[in-house]
């Protein structure tokens, strides 16, 4: 299933609202354990594995460097 | 320091080539009587073959390393005739159990399913199997077993290799037809080729600690992330046979291994684990980093690598020894048939085309595990924190929790051993798996089915009912739905549905029990020659390409 890219969401002021009134209070670790649950519940809501993996890359754009590559050779 | 246990000590037999002084000549040398080396050895000599096996100790794993043996390795042994001793002894567990800070986030169960001779898991220390392993080999007659020799030089030719060997009492030269590099993570085989590992390092470190009490844990293998008493790090803890639990501290990357190996150290950490009143007595302490990596191809020529030799992971999901034990079930039929002149050398490519995608799946998957458990930044962190979390609450969670992805036999997949559908199967085992296990009855007695297949240690022809006849040379197996005489009973119907078989299907094994080639409504006995030969790497004898 192709990742949506038009506007789907019927309140988007209420629900960005309703995004920064979770995020109230909790300092930026907390914040970002919120963050992270939320998009282990839409990922697992959404399913499909083809849809995440565009939406990954869509989110990963402009955000460079890239990654180094992995750690490779014989060392200890 | 170990107290459960005692290393036996084999004796240096000295080698008629010290006194005479000529190169000897073997037709299969095995370097290293390791786990892998010695299961290969007792594979080969099983199968009627001379083998000489050299190691440079003279005793078997000291320390324990390998607990946790799958079950795939165990039907491995069971085919050996080990199976029911390792199942004796050892301490069986199907379940794991995954602690997040101080409550439980889930557990597992890796063997949901009933009808198998063996279980998911025995834990039993690695000396015991070694041990066992080398009474084995020494019953065939057929393996000559070199303690105290340690290969210092090997040079790879056209015919073999010729290996430099070094003794107590001096050193000889050994040329060898086929040489199998089972040496281990520093196989010196390896280098004297100039092979270099490729892969990743782990930059952390582990503590192990087995100490001997009598705890009232379960058989389970237990994982705790960040608990209590050993707060930001992991802790693994598994039972062992003899009173003997092993717990592996995380440490970091920071920690100093003399430091932290300190009896009175690790007392404390173990003492804050098991609380004030369990007393216990440590017996053996290590230390150790990780890599995941392997060498690019596993045949080179006439020398063939297996086991750590020719790969490592990281122990979380039991992959190591397991996935050795799985190299030598898959060289040992192919080796036996090139050397009876039964199948072309190339036969073993496939040991290359069929293991290399094996070890990297076993790389790929501790190479995971180790990523959720050592979280390499903040990001990291948060999402497997965040994982656990939810994990208690929701099943959703559930399976992005990774404390090991616990070992599972190699389905090969791609192997060019195997002969494709002629029209699709649908369920049912896949193509190049090994055969799942089912009791049936033989003559009104319980049985199981994975006992006949490969028994004679060749190719087995499965048939559900009568119907297909095997060529000369393959043994044929009938699997019957109801009694019948000479027929194996799948009174369950557990064997025709693990297998996606009915009445008049049949389905070709390899010596290793792997699914070559299976035929819808029977086969013709040429049909089965040629899916045989195919798993034989002997070219179409039409001459098609
Ligand atoms: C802490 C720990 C826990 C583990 N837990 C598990 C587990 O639960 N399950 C699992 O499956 N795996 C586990 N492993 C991995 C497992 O122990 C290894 O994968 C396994 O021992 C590899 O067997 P091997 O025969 O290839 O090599 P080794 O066991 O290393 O044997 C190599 C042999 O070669 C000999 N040798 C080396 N060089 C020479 C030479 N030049 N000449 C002659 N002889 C030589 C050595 O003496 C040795 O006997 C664990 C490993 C560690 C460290």
């Amino acid at each position: 299933m192709p990742l949506h890219t038009e506007p789907r969401l019927a309140d988007p002021d209420g629900f960005y609202a309703a995004l920064m009134e979770a995020h109230r209070g909790l300092d930026s670790e907390a914040s970002r354990r919120l963050d992270a649950r939320l998009v282990i519940l839409l990922a697992n809501h959404i399913g499909d594995a083809e849809t995440l993996r565009e939406a990954i890359a869509l989110a990963r754009e402009g955000l460079a460097p890239e990654r180094p590559a992995a750690d490779t050779g014989d060392r200890p | 320091m170990p107290g459960t246990y005692a290393n036996p000590r084999y004796p240096f037999r000295r080698p008629a080539a010290l006194d005479h002084g000529r190169v000897e000549e073997a037709g299969v040398a095995v370097v290293g009587a390791g786990v892998v080396g010695l299961t290969v050895a007792l594979d080969l000599a099983r199968r009627g073959l001379r083998v000489v096996l050299l190691d440079e100790d003279d005793t078997v794993s000291f320390g324990s390393r390998a607990i946790c043996w799958a079950k795939r390795t165990l039907e491995i042994y069971g085919r050996l005739g080990l199976g029911a001793r390792l199942l004796e002894k050892g301490v069986t567990w199907n379940t794991g159990r995954v602690f997040f800070r101080d409550r439980e986030a889930y557990s597992f169960n890796l063997l949901p399913e009933e009808g198998h001779e063996y279980p998911a898991f025995v834990n039993l220390q690695q000396y015991y199997v070694e041990e066992w392993l080398v009474d084995a080999c020494e019953a065939t007659g057929l393996v000559d077993l070199r303690w105290k020799s340690r290969v210092a030089a090997v040079e790879p030719r056209a015919d073999g290799a010729l290996l430099g060997v070094e003794t107590p009492e001096g050193g000889y030269r050994l040329h060898a037809a086929w040489l199998l590099a089972c040496d281990g993570a520093r196989s010196l085989v390896r280098e004297s080729l100039g092979l270099p590992f490729l892969g990743q390092v782990f930059r952390d470190r582990f503590l192990i600690a087995d100490v001997v009490m009598r705890a009232a844990f379960p058989a389970e293998r237990r994982f705790w992330f960040d608990p209590p008493f050993h707060p930001g790090q992991s802790v693994l803890l598994h039972r062992q046979p003899d009173d003997l639990w092993r717990i592996d501290f995380q440490l970091g990357w920071d920690a100093d291994p003399e430091e932290e190996k300190r009896p009175e150290r690790v007392r404390a950490r173990v003492a804050a684990m098991l609380g004030p009143d369990i007393p216990f007595d440590l017996e053996w302490v290590s230390v150790y980093t990780f890599r995941c990596r392997r060498i690019g191809r596993f045949r080179h020529g006439r020398v063939l690598f297996l086991g750590d030799a020719a790969h490592q992971v990281s122990p979380f999901g039991a992959r190591g020894g397991n996935g050795g034990v799985q190299d030598a079930d898959n060289l040992g039929w192919k080796l036996a048939a090139v050397l009876r002149g039964e199948a072309p050398e190339a036969l073993l490519d496939s040991y290359d085309a069929e293991r290399v995608p094996a070890a990297d799946e076993n790389i790929l998957n501790s190479a995971r595990s180790t990523d959720f458990i050592t979280p390499k930044n903040e990001a990291a962190r948060a999402y497997r924190d965040a994982v656990l979390e939810l994990a208690g609450r929701h099943a959703l969670a559930r399976p992005l929790v990774n404390s090991g992805r616990l070992s599972r036999p190699a389905v090969l997949a791609a192997s060019p051993l195997s002969t494709p559908d002629a029209v699709p199967w649908g369920e049912g085992l896949p193509l190049g798996a090994s055969a799942p296990d089912a009791p049936v009855q033989r003559d009104g007695e319980p049985d199981w089915l994975l006992r006949h297949i490969g028994a004679d240690g060749g190719f087995t022809l499965l048939c559900f009912g009568q119907g297909s006849e095997a060529p000369p040379g393959i043994a044929r197996l009938v699997v019957s739905a109801v009694p019948a005489p000479g027929a194996l009973w799948d009174h369950s119907g557990l064997a025709a549905r693990r297998f996606g078989a009915g009445p008049g299907d049949c389905l070709l094994l390899r010596p290793d029990q792997h699914l070559a080639a299976r035929f819808r409504g029977g086969a013709t006995a040429e049909a089965v020659r040629a899916a045989r030969d195919r798993a034989l790497a002997i070219p179409n004898r039409r001459g098609a390409a």
